[in-house]
């Protein structure tokens, strides 16, 4: 029988097979940021073991990193990247620290250096290393001490996932994304929906998207519940990543290739669970609740918790509750206070370059602050080598320094107790932007929009730049 | 790691379902560098509410949590178990685990004992109509038993293993390291490296 992208993976990576034992699998990357390694080096130091593979392993500092110029005032962010920094030198692996030209938030940063590639197996501390799955990879969020487990052997001793296959079929309307397709896949399967599965994204609407969509959509796989999310890769995947620099070149170029043009699903293989959804159904997306599964359509209301079943209305009611909302309002009623545009999710060029097209030649709406936030420092320069950065701040908003930013609060862009967002990031978990701040999950076309008009909205209700007929015409007829 | 064969002590009735790790361990206690210590983080809150579970002196000395389905969604941050084990935890009790939450357990040599939704009901009736009850935890013939409550409960056979010995993951890994260098022989040179 035929196999399924994510098991012809698995099997290149088998170090082991033991009776009524995981499968010790092989790791080509890990990736390694200052929140989830320093008690994997201290595990380390205590057994006296070194890191078997350097060359294989890399770090960058993100999570607790300022936005804005400066240095690192909270005592215990600094004491965290520090150790970082020590550990990284004590035992000898390359670290990007904050201000450098290639610091940003791990999975930016692992794709645009050409390091993340099909059919390997890529790990890192930090649950939406998903994001890596866009190329063909097996990549997922471990524990710390599976962190010093990789550290010390490169391998990771693992039980087979089950596969779901999400079949994404159809085009896509205009302002819609690939963030819409995975809010409404997690809405669809709820956030345990994927629990013990590997997803693979497939069908024509995936196949259409930038390397940039498809990672927004294997980032969020985790929020389903997934392990990891997958896309075969093709020739979108190969010219990303052509000419990056730990891309193979020549020769070594030509037989990669070769070797990842086999990594798809065999037309013969069975997936343990399918999912279909139509792309053409598909509009903006918006969250409602304090999990990324409490979604709806953005011409939808809040929902009423009475008409769900006993867990779910639980959980709904609790939520409104800390959301301060209440059933039946039209979620284009609402009304924000912050906008950010960033994050592992949505913070890449063509996040940026979308949310940009929608502000541009706009203002940001009175009593909202818009902070937009590239992934990494090349991000960033590659954003102002296009005027991005002046489009956000004409409009009024902030354009900052690369990092994880608000999409958690561990740094010091936060929301106050009772302050509203609408964010690119992927969690609305109670509290996770800041205690007591409430989160909206939005596309960066949403956000934006949002931004302008101060309530959640989309491109479409924002009123056309060029009145169709002058106004002064108007006045005049009127008269 | 500490063998774990049977435990008895003061079960908690937590009736949440959705517990994720923020919830266990809100980011902001993330920023440690050592692997103890983080009991003042857990539930943290959570623990504001007077009315909260874990202010009740009755379950000061808990160490078995019985909580609603999917425990421990969201990141995969391992301090939610450490913040667990930290504060006295040896065992939680749900219908529903996250993969990931129930993996960093079995390694740290947290329990998560699945058992099903009518157990964990029953459970929790009992804890609430008589605080403080006594719950034992067999591993060997994978069994709750509190007051006239017997219930079963599931752990994968290798996890099961590992907690009865004490076994720590690196040292069994290690056992293998010819394999992990023959592997390693046969990795296409193009393969990418950090360096
Ligand atoms: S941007 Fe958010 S989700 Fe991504 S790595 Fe940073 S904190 Fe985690």
């Amino acid at each position: 029988m035929g196999r399924t992208l994510a098991e012809k993976v698995w099997d290149a990576h088998v170090v082991r097979q033991g009776e009524g034992e995981p499968d010790l699998l092989y790791i080509d990357l890990h990736l390694l940021h200052e929140v989830t390694s320093p008690q994997a080096f201290d595990g380390l130091r205590l057994s006296g073991r070194p890191v078997r593979r350097t060359d294989l392993t890399l770090a960058t500092e993100d999570h607790n990193v300022p936005t804005t110029p400066g240095p690192i005032t909270d005592p215990i962010s600094l004491t965290q990247v520090h150790t970082l920094r020590r550990n990284c030198e004590e035992f000898g692996i390359r670290l990007y620290p904050m201000g450098d030209a290639e610091q940003g938030i791990v999975h930016v940063v692992g794709p645009q250096l050409g390091l993340t590639q099909p059919g390997m197996t890529v790990v890192c501390g930090d649950s939406h290393t998903s994001t890596h799955g866009a190329f063909g990879a097996l990549a997922f969020g471990i524990g710390t001490s599976e962190v010093e487990h990789v550290l010390a052997t490169q391998t990771l001793p693992l039980k087979p996932f089950r596969t779901m296959a999400i079949t994404v079929d159809g085009e896509l309307a205009d302002g819609v994304s690939s963030k819409d397709i995975v809010l409404a896949v997690i809405a669809k399967i709820g956030t345990g929906g994927g629990q013990g599965y590997v997803l693979e994204f497939r069908g024509s609407a995936i196949r259409a998207l930038s390397m940039e969509g498809r990672m927004t959509v294997c980032n969020m796989s985790i929020e389903a519940g997934a392990r990891a999310g997958m896309i075969a890769p093709d020739e979108t995947t190969f010219a990303y990543l052509e000419g990056r620099d730990h891309a193979p070149r020549g020769e070594d170029w030509d037989a990669a290739v070769a070797s990842w043009r086999e990594l798809h699903t065999d037309e013969d293989a069975e997936f343990d669970a399918e999912v279909v959804i139509d792309a053409s159904e598909l509009t903006p997306f918006v969250t409602w609740g304090t999990n990324p599964g409490q979604g709806a359509p953005l011409s939808h209301s809040v929902p009423d918790p009475a008409t769900m079943d006993d867990t779910e209305r639980q959980s709904a009611e609790r939520a409104l509750e800390y959301m301060g909302l209440v059933a039946g309002t039209p979620l284009r009623r609402i009304a924000i206070d912050t906008v950010f545009v960033g994050s592992c999710t949505n913070g890449r060029i063509e996040d940026l370059r979308a949310a940009a097209a929608v502000v541009k030649g706009r203002r940001v709406a009175d009593g909202v602050r818009m902070l937009v936030v590239p992934g990494s420092a090349r991000v960033r320069l590659q954003a102002e080598a296009e005027g991005l950065d002046t489009v956000f701040t004409e409009a009024g908003a902030e354009w900052r320094l690369p990092g994880c930013s608000m999409c958690l609060a561990m740094n010091p862009d936060k929301l106050a107790p009772g302050e509203r967002s609408a964010s690119t990031s992927n969690r609305n978990f109670e509290g996770r932007q800041g205690k007591g701040g409430r989160t909206h999950l939005v596309s960066p076309l949403v956000a934006a929009a949002t931004a302008v008009r101060g309530t959640l909205s989309s491109p479409s209700d924002l009123e056309p730049l060029e009145p169709l007929v002058p106004a002064a015409d108007l006045a005049h007829q009127e008269a | 790691m500490d063998a774990f064969t049977t435990h008895t002590g003061t079960g908690v009735p937590l009736r949440r379902s959705n517990v994720d790790t923020d919830q266990i361990i809100p980011a902001e206690y993330l920023k440690r560098v050592t692997k103890s210590g983080f009991e003042d983080g857990l539930f943290a809150a959570w623990r504001k509410d007077e009315t909260f579970i874990l202010n009740d002196p009755t379950y000061a000395a808990g160490s078995i949590l019985v909580a609603g389905p999917d425990f421990g969604t969201g990141s995969s941050r391992e301090h939610a178990v450490w913040a667990l084990m930290n504060y006295g935890f040896r065992v939680v009790v749900s219908s529903r685990f996250a993969d990931i939450f129930r993996g960093n357990s079995g390694k740290a040599g947290l329990l998560t004992a699945q058992c099903s939704q009518d157990d964990v009901e029953l459970l929790w009736k009992l804890l609430e109509n008589e605080p403080g009850t006594s719950v034992t935890v067999d591993l060997v013939s994978r069994t709750i038993t509190a007051g006239d409550v017997v219930a079963a409960f599931d752990v994968d056979e290798y996890t099961r293993w590992r907690l009865l010995e004490g076994l720590d993951d690196i040292s069994l890994t290690l056992r293998h390291e010819p394999d992990i260098t023959a592997y390693e022989q046969l990795r296409p040179a193009w393969k990418p490296v950090t360096g």
